[in-house]
């Protein structure tokens, strides 16, 4: 009887975001719906008990469910039978119980039977899923393609496929190929128009597609014949129920077990262009792209959450030396480290959230009516934060999603390496975060323009001020001085103009931008909260300075000329 | 065929996880320490009731429970998982009811709910252990009964088929309708709450909750939010036979009760041990 929504207080604060009120206000069109459909909230209160009554559903079926299921469901995984996926018998459960639960489509209009939350919930509801069963996570949280069908389809595309997701149909988003992974400009799978059924026709392969045998998929293909790179792209929607894709084989994967990853063969599939035609890539997979890396930083977060309550109930349990293991400062160190990291993930998590919410929430509302100037400012402030907020907290909390379930693992000691404990589930289930929807290598390619302009920059300075609290002045001073070192650093990286330099110390630049922003975030979590997050924030801001001190140190130690030892 | 069904729905104390308070001095249960949910076995017969609501298209599912006023929490629960409405029975004067004048009071509210096809309940109450209840409404309505139910396989033709669970084996019988079905916990557990419905009911009050709470107008905007209240009056119940004063059973005495081992004995792995052991255990019926 775990409900992982009331047993982790870190949630509730986090939906209850002083900017919830803004979001909620724009997300309901002040309330217009409450008279059209009788499950619609009426203000901001109403709204708000809403998403934590549906968050302790998710809480329920994530603990109840999902949670029990994992261990079977890694170790039975995903069955092919007939160019057919069958999913693990305890994904069945877990899926059923999601949809009778009405946990699909969370985002979506009520007009398509959707609730109309925000993407703020859905994250959070993956968050929980990932701690549950990081698997089972990838396959709920792939109903987030309908969001991008729903941006880019037509009216009729809305109406046909949305209701099926709200009913609990999945989707899969089909872009890499055997030759197309990282460079999707590099897509061959072709799309020709059949004159005589008045429709697309798809042909080819596609590799690693997780939950590729889904009821409509998103697939990214080359429609204009004779090109080679991202313009020739356009992006279709396929229905399972037309045929003509099948399952070649399911990949054995290390982790991640319950999300069947599939190599598709097209043949003669009919399709529906989604959109217009070549700007499959360049915009739509772009945003399609945003969302889902949004979803894996929850995934990594739910991770996390898992490794450092398994890591803290065994270190409590496990005695030597005639004393509990946390008793020893190697142990409790390492602990401490994964609770602050996990505080600092999530704190970035929801910040990226709020922001994608307010400026999808104006987009969609642009669909309806034209902006006032204020809220096209606000438009513009938020997309701009959310673009670089996205990759860089995808890179922060994947690469911390390992390393905590690395050290959770460590605590466990040989235990941690048998099969006995689901640490090494994490572990191996963590490591697919940092690599798909885009490397760390790739986030931080994303990343480093926005430390080049600045954004991050005047990111932190607007934090700075948020920050109040008498009782916070000495670790906001702390942060203050690294903040100056940080200007120092970047444009000495910077102006030597030298791309090739740049992109060999983008990644040590990016670190350091993602440890001084979450320390802020964690700080203001800490004066919204102090007793939950005081004792994270004085954590992390040491380590912080710690490794803002050490990148300062390497790069302004760097001689150019030394690239010549890294170079092949 | 559509379905009329009624749920006989309990709320009752948490007693599985139970603490150090979980007994007041005098030897009866500390409601105030235990939380209150939901009767375990009555949401696997919801799950039986909603069940045949999915596979016969107009059903409706009516949860009817008896307690105090917060035990509209009962009803709002299963309207969550998808039953159409409900009713509270609640009156003093129903305070302290055995089996006995509960299931009088329960009868007489089936009755004021009118036409019926089925009444599932659960198979007994974790506060009680009795399972008495469903099986006496059942004689006071003068309708069959089916106990221990795990699946109820099909409903047609004014008959009920149910799968029973007994304690060495299953037995598959028919039952005419109308008809009363007690369900057991080995059922399937009842589905989770569905994130439309709660948010559609999670205003749902009785009357007197209604006039506490301040929601404006919002319950004659959607009246479907307005949960049944009755009384003993509104039954037609007769007080004699409701409460204390119906209820012939009386508490002797309640002792409190430790369990621990009183002995161990411990045996070799040679025959003559294996022997011994084969014996005392026959001896003492605890096999063959």
């Amino acid at each position: 009887m775990a409900n992982f929504y009331l047993d982790n207080p870190s949630l509730k604060h986090h939906l209850h975001h002083p900017l919830m009120k803004r979001i909620v206000e724009l997300r309901e069109r002040n309330y217009a719906d409450a008279e059209k459909y009788d499950y619609a909230p009426f203000n901001f209160e109403d709204t708000i008990d809403s998403y934590e009554k549906v968050m302790e559903i998710v809480g329920e079926i994530t603990g109840d469910v999902v949670a029990p299921n994992a261990e079977a469901v890694d170790a039975h995984g995903p069955t092919l039978s007939n160019n057919r996926v069958q999913y693990a018998p305890g994904t069945v459960e877990n899926l059923n119980a999601a949809v009778q639960g009405g946990l699909m489509g969370l985002t979506m209009p009520r007009r398509y039977n959707g609730l109309n939350f925000p993407t703020l919930t859905f994250i959070m509801a993956a968050d929980m899923a990932a701690r549950a069963d990081a698997g089972f996570a990838t396959l709920w949280a792939l109903q987030d393609c309908a969001e991008t069908l729903y941006e880019f389809g037509d009216e009729a595309q809305r109406r046909a496929f949305l209701p099926r997701v709200c009913a609990g149909e999945t989707m899969s988003m089909d872009l890499t190929e055997p030759d197309a992974g990282s460079d999707l400009q590099a897509v061959m799978l072709k799309a020709t128009f059949d004159e005589a059924g008045n429709c697309w026709r798809l042909n080819g392969v596609k590799r690693f597609i997780s939950n590729g045998d889904a009821d409509i998929h998103l697939v990214l293909a080359r429609s204009e014949e004779g090109t080679k790179d991202g313009r020739g792209l356009s992006m279709f929607i396929y229905d399972k129920r037309d045929g003509g894709v099948n399952v070649r084989r399911i990949e054995n994967k290390m982790g991640i077990k319950g999300s069947p990853t599939c190599e598709l063969t097209y043949k003669n599939a009919k399709a529906q262009l989604c959109g217009n035609r070549r700007l499959g890539l360049i915009k739509y997979v772009m945003s399609l792209m945003n969302g889902a890396r949004l979803g894996i930083m929850a995934q990594a977060t739910g991770i996390s959450e898992a490794a450092y309550r398994e890591a803290v109930a065994y270190a409590k349990d496990r005695k030597q030396f005639g004393k509990a293991i946390i008793e020893f400062p190697a142990v409790y160190e390492m602990i401490a480290n994964i609770k602050a990291k996990l505080d600092a993930s999530r704190a970035i998590l929801y910040e990226t959230a709020r922001f994608v919410d307010m400026y999808k929430t104006l987009e969609d509302i642009e669909r309806e009516r034209k902006l006032d100037a204020e809220e096209k400012e606000e438009l513009k402030k938020y997309k701009k934060l959310a673009d670089a907020f996205t990759p860089l907290g995808k890179a922060m909390n994947t690469e911390y999603a390992n390393q905590n379930a690395y050290d959770c693992v460590q605590i466990h000691g040989g235990s941690g390496f048998m099969k006995d404990y689901p640490c090494e589930r994490y572990y191996r289930d963590a490591r697919i975060t940092n690599i798909y929807e885009g490397t760390t290598q790739l986030q931080v390619v994303a990343a480093i323009r926005h430390v080049l302009t600045g954004a991050y920059l005047a990111q932190m300075k607007v934090y700075q001020e948020e920050i109040t609290a008498p009782e916070l002045s000495g670790l906001k001073a702390r942060l203050a001085k690294l903040v100056d070192i940080y200007e120092r650093l970047v444009p000495k990286v910077a102006d030597t103009k030298n791309n090739e330099y740049i992109d060999f110390h983008a990644r040590r630049l990016v670190d350091c931008t993602g440890h001084i922003i979450l320390s802020y975030l964690l700080l203001l979590d800490t004066q919204r909260n102090p007793e939950a997050f005081r004792v994270s924030a004085e954590v992390y801001v040491a380590c912080t300075e710690a490794e803002v001190k050490k990148i300062d140190d390497f790069i302004s130690g760097f001689d150019m000329d030394n690239l010549k030892y890294y170079r092949k | 065929m559509s379905l009329k069904i009624i749920v006989l729905a309990k709320q009752v104390p948490d007693t599985r996880n139970v603490g150090k308070d979980a007994m007041k001095e005098d030897g009866t249960v500390n409601r105030a320490a235990l939380p209150a949910i939901f009767n375990p076995e009555d949401l696997n017969a919801l799950e039986q009731a909603l069940r045949l609501k999915d596979s016969h298209p107009n059903s409706t599912v009516t949860i009817l429970t008896m307690g105090p006023p917060r035990a509209a929490d009962i009803i709002r629960e299963g309207l969550f998982r998808g039953a159409d409405g409900g009713y509270l029975l609640t009156d003093r004067i129903f305070a302290g009811a055995d089996t006995l004048a509960t299931s009088y009071a329960l009868h007489m509210a089936v009755k004021k709910v009118g036409r019926f096809d089925l009444i599932i309940s659960g198979r007994q109450a974790i506060d009680g252990d009795t399972a008495q209840v469903g099986p006496q409404v059942a004689e006071k309505l003068g309708i069959p009964q089916i106990t221990y139910a795990e699946e109820i396989q099909s409903v047609n033709d004014g008959k009920a088929t149910v799968k029973r669970r007994l304690e060495h084996g299953v037995e598959i019988v028919a039952g005419k309708l109308p008809l009363l079905i007690t369900v057991n916990g080995s059922a399937p557990a009842c589905r989770p709450r569905n994130a439309m419905l709660i948010q559609k009911y999670k205003h749902a009050q009785t009357a007197s909750e209604a006039a506490a709470a301040q929601l404006g107008d919002l319950l004659n905007k959607r009246p479907f939010l307005k949960l049944g209240e009755w009384s003993a009056t509104d039954v037609n119940a007769d007080p004699q036979q409701c409460g204390l004063s119906g209820s012939p059973t009386k508490v002797k005495k309640i002792e409190n009760i430790v369990f621990q081992a009183k002995e161990s004995k411990a045996f070799d792995d040679s025959d003559g041990q294996i022997e011994e052991l084969m014996v005392e255990l026959i001896n003492n019926h605890t096999i063959g």
